[in-house]
């Protein structure tokens, strides 16, 4: 494979034409995952310079930094754009855009136009968000709970709420774009079981979001309605229940995480097959295994509530069906590593990228687990041992898997290849980083340190000192891919069709792709991972 | 895809039948049936979602994959209305009233 | 259907670029929208899992409230859409056939219908309006009551409103399918365009099919 010259294709989507139209009205789906890898950036950083300012608040054991009133609306907006601006949009909308297509060997996807409008109405969603960010920010907390968010909070909640509002049509939209693709674009000869794991991911986070973001918006609406014209839904004075806000809020915002690290499990499925050269262990089961996290992910949004005032009897449901989604996690786990042995593993970034993800998935679920079980949770909600839990879900695991996915397809979006030193020592230092921040957070939390205070006991001072100093880490390890990736579009190695020597029907078309994907259509005659057939003969 | 042409009567008599329910729906409100009311009106008013779903909307007639889209519809409903009453049911402490 | 779709391969003047044959446009535009309204069904779903909570909760509020709405108003705005339900399957039977003139007719009835089914809407809604049951700090009620029923004219409002908001864009969708029937752009080959809104009209009306027991006829006996 390295003998050949290498050059870049003549006509790719990149160069099909210029100017800031052909991007603003293009119906290419790589272009528009490009677009929304730009704005997902954007709010990365900002809800990243959030995360700056709390944890230099939180250096210190008194509140010297900012006012508690200030720190409410840091985590807040926080919690809001890295949520819902960043990580649910994150995979999907980026590498699912550029990828479902030129996987199943499609022109494009189903709905081009649908697909852009999603873009736009991302927009919108973003600009009421950064409208309530600079008209002074909100402060209910990610989750808008009432009636603190209807009756008492005195802050900028309906633009943030309409812009959580806004913006959840655009996932409904990419969602059922990617379902109708799946189902009816595939090439000839892609059978479901030829589709890589990452298209099963996608489906079923596609599910998820057609589903339960319906939920979450007219959720929103009531409170929106409840604030704004006094309506009556979950306001006690009027004899209604604030629990069932909680209910209906985390109908969706429970499957959101699994939203969030399915695709993140199905990058790391891509990156296992690809750098092992083996086939995924147990591709069914793994197949499979997404479906049933996107099925059980709807019956467990009460272990949010254990300490609401929801009932003993319904606790206990929600606690053995939070249970259940530990199989086919675990399954997934299992399979990858069983994927590894006696694999000729190549340790390029985008494996790192995947093994980080493995094992801080592994703790974030683990820890899951004592979340689930009432008697523990009830000592734990709402102390930094859940701030500690998520974030190795969120952070550990959906970052990693997008970062691993977007080192390892980034020469076929660029058609360039990225510095590997530079890339090797940022994934090690986001690693470190990430631990040094988050695992002083368990302790923190089992010892009794509530979230959501800009102050605390000076005894807790060591081990978050331990937790910003780790944040500085991480967020240099940020930075450098931002620089080299940039520096790589322009001065990058020129990476071919198939620099990773992958299979899979994105590595047979030019790096970048043609407007087009495929000068014809391809026809598939091999299965998934075939990496016992030399590259050479999975022709398109 | 519905590319099966039903005849025009099918469409007038499931009309008829949708009239008919609206009368008999309208109707039994009147009478005291006790618990049974609530159980009368959604019945009636499912049976009239379901003709028109199977005959105005054509998936008698449709793929499989039409009928899972809807019964999954249904389905993740049912899971929305079912998980959310098993706290309401087994509360034993109204918090507001 | 598929014989048709073949001989247009290519050449059918609607179909876009990344399909490969006109059958499987069709067939991706219905799945789309089948999963469009699944998107409709939870969406409703929050606000009918509302309603069975706080009914559940406080029956007799719920009875008291229900009564103040126009029953007569209620069925006949029943009928009303579901006259207009009929006529969307026969503009949808009309399309099928490529009978151009017979569609836009059944297609001008079903918006007329709609447009009667929100002004009825309106003027129940004028009603609760001078009656002062619209919930906040005007509302007026029987002193027992007060609390509770506001709940119930929260759900009324946000229920119908949510509803005749749907019947707004229909009959926009409508006048959409309408231009394109005049224009020529639906033929017997290429009628899934009405079809698909065909689905959506008939989703609505499912939608008043639950709203209009739940909302008009309950405790109608006790008073």
């Amino acid at each position: 494979m390295p003998s050949q010259t290498l050059y870049m294709p003549p006509r790719h989507y990149l160069n099909e034409n210029y100017g800031i139209t052909s991007w603003l009205l293009t119906r290419d789906h790589k272009r528009i995952g490009l677009l929304y890898l730009a704005s997902i950036t954007f709010f990365f950083f900002l809800g990243g310079a959030m995360a700056v300012l709390i944890r230099l608040e939180l250096a210190t054991p008194v509140g010297d930094l900012v006012t508690d009133e200030t720190y409410n609306k840091l985590f807040t907006m926080h919690g809001v754009m890295m949520v819902f601006f960043f990580l649910i949009p994150s995979i999907p909308a980026t590498l699912g855009n550029f990828l479902v297509p030129l996987m199943i060997g499609a022109k494009d996807l189903a709905f081009p136009k649908l697909n852009l409008a999603s873009w736009y109405i991302y927009v919108i969603g973003g600009l009421f968000t950064f409208y309530a960010l600079v008209a002074g920010g909100v402060d209910t907390g990610w989750t808008f709970y009432t009636p603190f968010s209807t009756v008492s909070s005195t802050t900028n909640v309906i633009p943030v709420a309409l812009g959580v509002f806004v913006t959840g049509f655009s996932s409904i939209l990419t969602g059922l774009n990617f379902i109708v693709t799946i189902h009816r674009m595939r090439a000839p000869g892609m059978t479901w079981f030829r589709m890589p794991l990452f298209l099963w991911s996608m489906y079923a986070t596609s599910l998820i979001m057609v589903l339960g973001t319906p939920v979450v918006a007219i959720t929103i609406l009531l409170v929106a309605a409840e604030r704004l014209f006094h309506f009556g839904f979950f306001d006690p004075r009027l004899g209604g229940d604030p629990v069932l806000f909680q209910h209906l809020f985390w109908f969706y915002s429970h499957p959101a995480v699994y939203i969030m690290i399915l695709p993140a499990m199905g990058v790391v499925s891509e990156l296992v097959a690809a750098f092992c050269r083996k086939q995924v262990f147990g591709y069914h089961f793994v197949a499979f295994a997404s479906v049933a996290i996107a099925v059980l992910g709807f019956l467990v949004w009460g272990h949010h509530m254990f300490v609401a005032g929801i009932s003993v009897y319904s606790a206990l449901i929600f606690s053995i069906l939070s249970f259940l989604v530990a199989v086919p996690s675990a399954v997934k786990v299992f399979n990858w590593t069983a994927t590894m042995y006696k694999g000729s593993i190549s340790w390029q970034t985008p494996m790192l990228y995947a093994i980080g993800f493995i094992g801080l998935f592994t703790i974030g679920g683990l820890t899951g687990l004592f979340l689930a079980s009432v008697g523990l949770d009830v000592h734990v909600t709402d102390t930094y041992f859940i701030i500690a839990h998520f974030h190795y879900i969120m952070v550990g695991g959906a970052l990693m898997g997008y970062l691993g996915g977007l080192h390892y397809w980034w020469p076929k979006i660029s058609g360039r290849m990225y510095n590997e030193f530079l890339a090797k020592i940022s994934a090690a230092i986001i690693f470190l980083g990430f631990n040094l921040t988050f695992f002083p957070q368990f302790i923190l939390g089992y010892l009794g340190m509530p979230r959501r205070y800009h102050a605390y006991p000076p005894e807790f001072q060591v081990l978050n000192v331990l937790s910003s100093a780790g944040a500085s880490i991480l967020g240099v390890g940020y930075l450098i891919p931002m620089v080299y990736l940039m520096w790589s579009l322009r001065y990058g190695r020129i990476a071919g069709s198939n620099p990773w020597g992958a299979v899979g029907l994105e590595w047979t078309t030019t790096s970048p792709p043609p407007t087009e994907n495929f000068a014809e259509t391809p026809i598939v005659t091999w299965e998934a991972y075939d990496y016992q057939t030399p590259v050479e003969h999975h022709v398109a | 895809m519905s590319s099966h042409i039903l005849p025009k009567r099918v469409y007038y008599t499931i009309f008829a039948i949708l009239l008919f329910c609206t009368y008999l729906t309208v109707q039994i409100a009147f009478f005291d049936l006790g618990a049974l009311n609530t159980v009368a009106a959604l019945s009636i008013a499912t049976f009239k979602a379901t003709i028109v779903v199977l005959f105005f909307m054509h998936v008698k007639y449709s793929t499989r994959l039409t009928w899972a889209v809807v019964l999954g519809s249904v389905f993740w409903l049912g899971i929305l209305l079912a998980l959310t009453m098993s706290d309401y049911l087994t509360r034993v402490w109204r918090t507001y009233g | 259907m598929s014989h048709e779709a073949a001989a247009h391969q290519g050449h059918h003047p609607a179909l876009a670029h990344h399909f490969d044959s006109l059958a499987q446009q069709t067939e991706a535009t219905t799945l789309g929208m089948w999963v469009f309204l699944v998107t409709e069904v939870l969406f409703f779903g929050g606000l009918f899992a509302t309603y069975m909570i706080y009914r559940s909760w406080y029956p007799d509020a719920f009875a008291v409230a229900s009564h103040e709405l126009d029953v007569v108003l209620g069925t006949t705005n029943t009928v009303v859409l579901i006259t207009s339900s009929l006529t969307m399957a026969l503009a949808v039977h009309a399309a099928q056939l490529g009978q151009r003139k017979l569609l836009m007719t059944f297609l001008i009835l079903t918006m007329i219908l709609g447009g009667v089914f929100l002004g009825i809407k309106s003027v129940e809604y004028y009603h609760k309006f001078v009656e002062h049951h619209i919930p906040g700090p005007g509302f007026q009620f029987e002193k027992e009551y007060f609390r509770h029923a506001q709940i119930f004219f929260s759900l009324y409002f946000v229920m119908t409103g949510l509803h005749a908001i749907h019947m707004i864009i229909g009959i926009g969708i409508m006048l959409v399918m309408l231009w394109w029937s005049w224009n020529g752009t639906i033929t017997a080959e290429y009628s899934s365009p009405i079809e698909i809104s065909g689905l959506y009209w008939h989703f609505v009306d499912i939608v008043w099919i639950f709203l209009f027991p739940l909302l008009y006829l309950i405790g109608r006996h006790a008073h």
